[in-house]
């Protein structure tokens, strides 16, 4: 039997891990990513002659929990079709036995990056409403996603804004309906998608009540206890309230931020959408986006319940100009009967 | 017994049979016995290799002691005891080893070797020889941690080599000579000079069909060694844990 030296093993490694897409209308590009639950190539779609993300795991067979997760996952992203959720296009089996899918592929910056070169606080919340809508059209389809997160947030080169990895992503049963089977609910997942200056966040645990899956800082409370029978969608807005604070304040949510510089309506509402209570948090998305909006109109908000003062400088701020104008009127109409007076 | 086998999936077990510890735990003596030379074919080197190095033992005596290991996991049903909630297999047989050379006095061990002790058919002079040409420094393996990560990659080496084995009586069967002397010439080669242009030139065919053969052999082989690999794991969780081990996809790039 002929001895396989170190580099011999390197070679078979690299070798075997390429996907095998023979028989399929697919040309591999070159790895994009390397998550928990697979590997993410570019691929070339040589039928319609695009670019796409091909998602594949690691490990053959399609019986597999993982198989099964990968499958759930690009059958949630087919049930919503939302211009601010990546498109999935394919899913099947490749001919090495592993299960894959392929989605759109979106050119960008993660919105951790991103953020950097973002220096306006509107601009921000832009984006962050741009989030909201993708996750409330989501929950509206009875899907939680339970990892939202800025580097799970993509900015295209266009400004579109797309929420990416739904792989933890967790139907939820309607009304009258028993739940549908959360699979992903008792897996134990690691993920150690790391790239140079990223932070090894994500962590997955088995709890005596299920699985811990996410990422800390901005799992909430009954996330991180593995309390699935809780999780709903206050759930993603506690996660939400993470991420909106990380916008604010570009530092990541399991480091200590510095607030002391945050308008205090704008720390009322991350405050809310992050209580450690449920009760306590945004109801619903759109709550959470309006609260934001009406901000960004000038306008007062519900986290907040504002002093005189508070409302006299929102006032002052909303209608800077007529003021400064009328006072620019008072000024000279003084000045003019001063000088006539003479 | 002997440590090469028949060709990839060559029923080594019926597909149902799923895990060799299975076979192992069988009341039919063949089965058990069956499943032990396949389990030894995977592990005997990384055992015998680490019983030189770990407990820096000289040949004669770590071949007794591979030997002996071996004959003792069929005899004490070792197997039986394992539990893969709670470790996976190469690490359970690695601390068995570890055990067992701690509780063997040198004299009973004679005498056991002298006695009805069953020898396998392995080849230790090509593990010495490989030994040799590992650029290994003992200093470097003295902690736990080193010692576990040589005792895996030993393991891998062991899987592959026999991955290789069975790739190349694949294409003997399948009148693809070339095929596998293309992959041997490329992949397992420590040339870095090895490119498709140049094994195009060397065996007179097109560049393309040298990239779709050894797409094939890859393919071959990665089937191939997965197989092995699931046999000789004792769930579907550990195999897939061993896979992403063995395949170098545990760590992030």
């Amino acid at each position: 039997m002929k001895f396989l030296s170190d580099k011999a093993l390197t070679r078979l490694r690299d070798g075997a891990e390429l996907p095998d897409l023979a028989g399929t209308r697919y040309r591999l590009l070159g790895q994009i990513a390397r998550g928990g639950m697979g590997v993410v190539y570019a691929a070339q779609d040589e039928t319609l002659q695009r670019r796409v993300a091909l998602k594949v795991l690691e490990v053959p067979g399609d019986q597999s929990e993982l198989a099964d997760r990968l499958i759930r996952e690009a059958r949630v992203l087919a049930l919503l079709e939302h211009p601010g959720i990546v498109p999935v296009h394919d899913v099947g089996t490749l001919a090495d036995g592993r299960v894959f899918y392929t989605m759109k592929f979106v050119e960008g910056q993660r919105l951790d990056q991103y953020i950097a070169s973002v220096a306006s606080i509107p601009d921000r919340l832009r984006i962050f409403l741009r989030i909201c809508e993708a996750v409330a059209f989501a929950h509206a389809r009875a899907v939680l996603h339970r990892d939202l997160k800025p580097s799970n947030v993509m900015v295209g080169p266009f400004g579109e804004v797309l929420v990416m990895d739904w792989g933890l992503a967790k139907i939820l049963a309607c009304a009258g309906e028993s739940p549908p089977d959360d699979a992903a609910a008792t897996v134990w997942q690691t993920k150690p998608t790391l790239t140079p200056g990223d932070r090894p966040t994500e962590i997955s645990a088995i709890t005596g009540h299920g699985t811990i899956m996410g990422t800390p800082g901005y799992m909430s409370p009954e996330q991180t206890r593995g309390d699935i029978a809780a999780l709903d969608i206050r759930s993603d807005i506690f996660s939400l309230g993470a991420v909106l604070r990380f916008l604010l304040t570009r530092t990541p949510a399991n480091s200590q931020a510095d607030t002391a510089r945050m308008d205090r309506s704008l720390e009322a509402i991350c405050a809310k959408a992050a209580a450690p209570d449920p009760a306590q948090r945004y109801q619903i998305v759109q709550e959470l986006a309006l609260d934001v909006s009406r901000y960004l109109d000038g306008l007062a908000v519900a986290a907040h319940r504002e002093s005189l003062l508070e409302k006299s400088l929102r006032f002052y701020r909303r209608y800077r100009f007529f003021i400064l104008l009328i006072l620019a009127y008072l000024v000279m109409r003084m000045l003019l009967l001063i000088f006539l007076q003479r | 017994m002997t440590q090469d086998h028949a060709t990839a999936g060559g029923g080594r077990f019926p597909p149902t049979r799923f895990s060799v510890i299975e076979a192992a735990q069988s009341p039919d003596r063949a089965e058990r016995q069956r499943a032990l030379e396949t389990l030894c074919a995977a592990y005997w080197k990384p055992v015998y290799k680490y019983i030189r190095l770990r407990w820096n033992r000289p040949a004669p005596d770590a071949q007794d002691l591979t030997q002996g290991f071996f004959a003792e996991l069929l005899e004490r049903e070792l197997l039986n005891r394992f539990d893969p909630t709670k470790s996976r297999l190469r690490t359970y047989l690695r601390l068995c080893a570890d055990s067992f050379v701690m509780n063997q006095d040198k004299a009973a061990r004679r005498q056991k070797r002298g006695g009805n002790v069953q020898h396998l058919a392995l080849d230790f002079t090509a593990a010495e020889e490989e030994l040799g040409a590992a650029t290994l420094d003992p200093a470097s393996i003295a902690s736990p941690e080193s010692l576990e990560d040589f005792f895996e990659k030993e393991w891998v080496r062991s899987l592959f080599a026999l991955a290789v084995e069975d790739l190349r009586k694949l294409c003997l069967a399948n009148e693809r000579e070339r095929t596998f002397h293309l992959f041997e010439s490329y992949d397992l080669q420590d040339d870095d000079e090895a490119s498709y242009e140049r094994l195009a030139s060397e065996f007179g065919i097109a560049i393309t069909d040298v990239t779709n053969a050894l797409a094939w052999a890859r393919r071959e082989f990665r089937k191939i060694a997965l197989e092995r690999l699931r046999e000789i794991c004792a769930s579907e969780d550990e195999f897939q844990r061993e896979a992403k081990a063995a395949f170098g996809w545990e760590a992030s790039r």
